[in-house]
């Protein structure tokens, strides 16, 4: 495969919302195609109309009964934010 | 601390032994779960087995445990009274859990995973939280945000990873029993280079609620213990139907020791010689040569199968982990829990730094590997076609079943390398798991057992059975435990 580019990597970042250095980013560009190098092979296998799996108990959706039951404690939930106002989440602006 | 209990043979004893004590009014649960507390002080500047060590909670629950040893309020179960470990990726009422990850410094999970409930109700002493890989990626225990855990054989060597303070506090002595997961072998490749049990059960087997997610598809919880009959008995705590764990399996469950006493005369077991990577440690393979001699000693219908599509488990493994890993870690945001960036100009940025500044090497490589894979224009080529070589891996297992009982293999092509050795290469790293990965893949049950030694190292032995064939694999890997001594050696610490 072509090497991925620094603006791969950037536009990959973007997805992620990991902000890297410079020296990250190079890094980076440079394991990840080794690693997909390696990956190239798989096109080999022949897969034609072969069903992915996507886990392996073959389970469909499992819906439960739609009751209430007990929240967690507020408190012990919230403790646990970086920024809080009382009972509140605080967040950076969403909208500038 | 009487006499006994400093007899370094008090340290690697057997859950069962120690239950037996119990039994027999030689110690109490409170006097055992000291003693652990105090060897864990002493080997803790050496092993870095531990991210978090909980003493009062411990003796609390010891004291409880104690009580009900002694006949008052329910039934004791196997694990009451003894002191184990739960690795830091599980989640605990009011206990820190970090993952080994700078993002989660500080996170008090408001609740208890399931398989820690169980314990908790089963009566176990939990001594604290072990040292991990952050968010279990890694095969040598060297990516943790805590600093690297050492191996109690050679403490200049990675105890392997992800499950690497699980795997070195068993094999040291700091616990009787430590819970792990395993998501592409985290739990049996450390399992086999510290010389101790290591098993991952079928995946649904144990409810994955409240064990932080890494590869949903791919992560089981399961025990690292001295013993096989410990790691059935463990299994029997920890497994349940779940309805908080959509993939966990419905009841009835076995007992998973049922089986244990029933030998492998006339059990036919293969070898898949795609297992026996080049590469591989020369004293590995003939370890491994040697339990198949003893296999087959022991009555076992031991041949050679192939299974050609091993070539492309780790390609297949190195796509869907990551991707999965992309989705479960984009909730890391640093807002509702976890180190946030308060300086930020916006939301976004603060979310860029948060994860930017949090997640380590290892972590962001994975994620944005599996960004990548599940990226506009790439989804089929990696993603998709991973999933449909998934599906050919998984028929070829469900194939070698129909002649075979088991597979037996060894657990890692190495013994315990050198820290430092490999963490530079992501790739080699990533081959460390070459022999346990499949089993991830395919949802199979499977079990590691000291089996041999190269160079004063321990070798693992894996056996893999079918899915649900979880009895199976414990009573081979039983049978193999009675007939060898391997389980027995210790490192001198």
């Amino acid at each position: 495969m072509d090497p991925l580019t620094p603006k791969d990597v950037e536009h990959i970042a973007q997805l992620a919302y990991i902000k890297l250095s410079d020296e990250e980013s190079e890094d980076m560009r440079v394991q990840l195609t080794n690693i997909l190098g390696h990956f190239a092979s798989l096109s080999n296998v022949d897969t034609d109309g072969v069903e992915p799996t996507g886990h392996t108990t073959d389970s469909n959706t499992v819906m439960r009964q739609d009751e209430a039951k007990p929240p967690l404690d507020q408190e012990d939930v919230l403790r646990n934010a970086p920024d809080r106002d009382g009972e509140f989440v605080r967040v950076r602006p969403v909208l500038e | 601390m009487t006499t006994q209990l400093a007899n370094s043979d008090f340290y690697f004893s057997t859950a069962r032994e120690l239950r037996a004590k119990f039994d027999a009014r030689e110690i109490s649960s409170v006097e055992a779960t000291r003693s652990m507390l105090d060897r864990i002080s002493a080997l803790e500047p050496s092993l870095n087995s531990f991210i978090t060590v909980t003493p009062e909670r411990a003796i609390a629950a010891a004291e409880l445990a104690d009580q009900r040893l002694q006949g008052s309020g329910e039934e004791p179960t196997s694990l009451t009274g003894i002191p184990v470990m739960v690795k830091d990726n599980f989640s605990t009422k009011d206990v820190e859990t970090t993952a080994a990850s700078n993002i989660l410094k500080g996170y008090i999970p408001p609740y208890d995973g399931t398989a820690v409930r169980l314990l908790k109700e089963a009566g176990a002493v939990i001594l604290g939280k072990g040292n991990l890989d952050e968010f279990a990626m890694g095969s040598s225990n060297e990516t943790s945000a805590f600093g690297p855990v050492h191996n109690p054989w050679d403490t200049d060597r990675v105890p392997g990873g992800s499950s690497g303070g699980a795997a070195a506090g068993v094999a040291a002595g700091e616990c009787f029993i430590a819970f792990g997961s395993d998501t592409g072998g985290s739990i049996r490749q450390p399992a086999a280079l510290c010389g101790v049990v290591g098993m991952k059960p079928t995946y649904g087997l144990v409810s994955r609620f409240g064990l932080l997610a890494f590869g949903s598809s791919l992560d089981q919880i399961g025990p690292l213990t001295r013993s096989v009959a410990d790691c059935a008995d463990a299994l029997n705590i920890v497994s349940n139907h779940d309805p908080r764990d959509s993939t966990s399996v419905a009841a009835p469950f076995n007992d998973f020791a049922k089986d244990i006493d029933g030998g492998v005369a006339g059990m036919n077991i293969g070898v898949p010689k795609e297992y026996l990577v080049d590469g591989m440690e020369p004293g590995v393979r003939e370890a491994f040569e040697a339990s198949l001699k003893t296999l087959e000693d022991l009555g076992a219908n031991i041949s050679e199968t192939s299974l050609p599509l091993t070539d492309h488990a780790l390609a297949v493994y190195y796509i869907i982990a990551p991707s999965e890993a992309s989705a479960n870690l984009s909730r890391y945001d640093g807002v509702k829990y976890g180190q946030g960036v308060l300086e930020a100009k916006n939301s976004a940025q603060a979310t860029f730094a948060a994860r930017g500044e949090g997640f380590g090497d290892e972590v962001k490589r994975r994620i944005f590997l599996g960004t990548y894979a599940l990226s506009a224009g790439y989804y089929d080529a990696y993603y998709k076609k991973a999933q449909q070589v998934r599906t050919l891996i998984r028929r070829e297992f469900t194939d070698a079943f129909l002649k075979f009982d088991a597979l037996v293999t060894p657990t890692s092509p190495s013994t315990a390398f050198k820290i430092g050795d490999k963490i530079e290469d992501p790739f080699q790293m990533y081959m460390n798991d070459i022999c346990t990965i499949p089993v991830n893949i395919a949802g199979l049950p499977s079990i590691s057992v000291p089996g041999g030694m190269s160079n004063g190292l321990p070798v693992g032995l894996q056996f893999i059975g079918p899915q649900f064939g979880d009895t199976t694999v414990i009573r081979a890997a039983a049978e193999y435990e009675r007939a060898t001594n391997w389980h027995q050696n210790h490192p001198l610490i």
